[in-house]
């Protein structure tokens, strides 16, 4: 009888770790086709012409330069403005502001507008940045736009990992006669540093594959040049390879998969850098 | 209450011994919850005060606002004055990190910072605008907290590589090393074996000519083995406060014989 219980409980178990392995597997295996299927039809088209050349009306001869050159601005410019001021707001809520009814409705606030979906925050660049501010169709107005999108989901990633820091680090250091920027400085913020960079990357990768704001603000699907300053017209990895996708011939097709290939790739460097900074910092953390 | 603690440090041979901490009708309370209830008490110079009593009578609230730790705690208010070198800690000009400055605290559990077992010790000093020899300051108060000998060598690996007893005695140097006036220790030896226990109880004996040591804890073996004044709260009550020795063996009150006697608490 009783030995009966505790083997259903096992066979429980079982059954349990079975659908999550299944479930997990399942991911695994919907990456690996969809890679397989992209490759296949890219791997022909990537070569370093590909990344060399601008897009061309002969497929043979199109590149990505322009779009690459136009992410790379785009991320480098977006990360400028989003870390700063995203890290900066999740300090100042968790360890600054006062836990009141104030900061609670900020908090579901900001919750709210991690959820709004991109294209409101491209209508927003379009009035905000491009018309109100002048800005035009400029890598500058991209990149706030997609500061905007990603803010939400940087400021809370940051203040998880900062609450995720033990209190009693925080007692030692008031305990020391630490004022609460010099505690946060010296000793909150290291421990919550990994955790803060993991939530950033998600975020910067999340921007890097955004289309429609960029649409909206009307940056430019062809584009022969490289952007030289942050008040240049740009294109953009993703809109390079919607342009490519949307046309019929079957060239144009696979071009796109191997444009699907360099922004696959230049994500996997992102996390990668991401990963060696934080295992960095976790080292001279200990 | 208050006329019994006064009378108690008249006729004490502690009387020649200035008070550090003055406690005078202090009452701190959690929302409108009362922790601590009209308590009066001084503490001495140079001396080891220990605070027992039942769990959740209120010792580690008194202790904390001893260096204002309170003021982190939402919803806490306080009435009453607690002195300082006869100035009140509380009052509106002060600043409680200078307050902390002078007021070590040592916790219940260990808490290293997450770093190298010398910049643990060094913060402190750093950030207070220490211009003298840094190493010679952290030398000297990991030897003070008896660590020396076991981390010399070592001083640059992580502090979380020490065991329970050596990251304790580190979190001691820590506070040595801001030169307190006063160490606060809530139960330090709690989370440690007997051997461990032993070494910070001597610790204690030494430091008490250079610092004044209040210690909270729930072994009435270590009050008494260690302590000179012994104050027993109940209910966030000061029952007795007097001489360690008088207090253990001829308790004025009813209440803290059969406490200290172990029959209930
Ligand atoms: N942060 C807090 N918020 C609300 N009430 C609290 C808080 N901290 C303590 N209290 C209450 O105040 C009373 C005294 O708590 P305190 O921690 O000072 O007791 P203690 O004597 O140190 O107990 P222990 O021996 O278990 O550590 C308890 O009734 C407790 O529930
Ligand atoms: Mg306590």
């Amino acid at each position: 009888m009783r030995s009966d219980r505790l083997r259903r409980r096992h066979a429980t178990t079982r059954v349990f770790r079975l659908l999550c392995a299944t479930l997990a597997w399942a991911g695994i295996v919907i990456l690996a086709v969809l890679l397989f299927h992209v490759t296949r039809e890219g791997i022909r088209w990537l070569d370093l012409q590909f990344l060399t050349e601008f897009p061309s009306r002969f497929p043979e001869q199109a590149g990505i330069k322009s779009a690459l050159w136009g992410t790379v601005w785009l991320i480098i410019l977006t990360a400028g403005f989003s870390i700063p001021v995203g890290v900066a707001a999740a300090i100042y809520l968790e360890e600054f502001s006062p836990k009141d009814r104030l900061s609670q409705l900020i908090e579901v606030n900001i919750g709210n507008l991690a959820g709004v979906p991109s294209i409101v925050y491209g209508i927003l660049g379009l009035v905000l940045f491009v018309r109100f501010l002048a800005l035009g169709r400029s890598v500058l107005a991209g990149s706030l736009t997609m500061t905007l999108l990603i803010l939400p989901v940087i400021i809370i990633a940051a203040r998880e990992a900062l609450r995720a820091v033990p209190d009693s680090i925080r007692q030692a250091a008031f305990a020391l006669g630490a004022t609460r920027w010099q505690a946060v400085r010296a000793q909150v913020l290291p421990v919550a540093l990994p955790g803060i960079l993991t939530g950033v990357i998600l975020a910067l990768s999340r921007a890097i594959g955004e289309t429609a704001p960029l649409v909206m603000i009307g940056a430019l699907t062809y584009v022969a040049f490289v952007p030289e300053g942050p008040m240049d017209a740009f294109t953009a990895l993703p809109i390079q390879i919607f342009n490519w996708a949307s046309r019929p011939q079957e060239n144009f097709h696979q071009l796109a998969a191997a444009g699907i290939m360099v922004l696959l790739v230049t994500l996997l460097l992102m996390n990668a850098t991401a990963v060696w900074i934080r295992q960095r910092a976790e080292r001279t953390g200990r | 209450m208050n006329t019994q603690t006064r009378s108690n440090a008249h006729i004490s041979a502690t009387e020649q011994a200035q008070p550090v901490l003055d406690v005078i009708d202090v009452t701190i309370r959690y929302g409108d919850k009362p922790a601590i209830n009209k308590v009066s008490l001084s503490i001495p110079q140079h001396r080891i005060t220990a605070i027992i009593g039942p769990s959740g009578c209120g010792k580690s609230t008194m202790l904390r606002a001893f260096n204002r730790m309170n003021d982190f705690i939402p919803n806490v208010g306080m009435e009453g004055q607690i002195l300082y070198m006869g100035s009140d800690i509380y009052a509106r000009e002060v600043d409680p990190v200078e307050v902390r400055r002078r007021i070590g605290m040592v916790f219940q559990k260990p808490n290293p910072f997450p770093k190298s077992i010398f910049q643990n010790v060094a913060w402190g000093p750093s950030i207070n605008g220490f211009s003298g020899n840094l190493e010679a300051r952290v030398e000297q108060s990991i030897r003070r907290a008896a660590l020396w000998e076991e981390v010399s060598d070592r001083l640059h690996e992580s502090a979380l590589a020490l065991s329970g007893g050596q990251q304790q005695r580190l979190c001691i140097a820590r506070a040595l090393a801001m030169e307190p006036d006063v160490i606060l220790m809530d139960e330090p030896c709690s989370a440690l074996d007997p051997v461990s226990t032993a070494r910070i109880e001597d610790l204690m004996f030494e430091l008490k000519e250079r610092y004044t040591i209040v210690i909270v804890t729930h072994n009435m073996q270590q009050a008494a083995r260690v302590s000179n004044l012994t104050a027993f709260l109940e209910n966030g009550s000061l029952v007795e406060f007097g001489e360690t020795d008088q207090v253990f063996t001829r308790p004025r009150n009813k209440r803290t014989e059969e406490y200290v006697t172990g029959r209930f608490g």
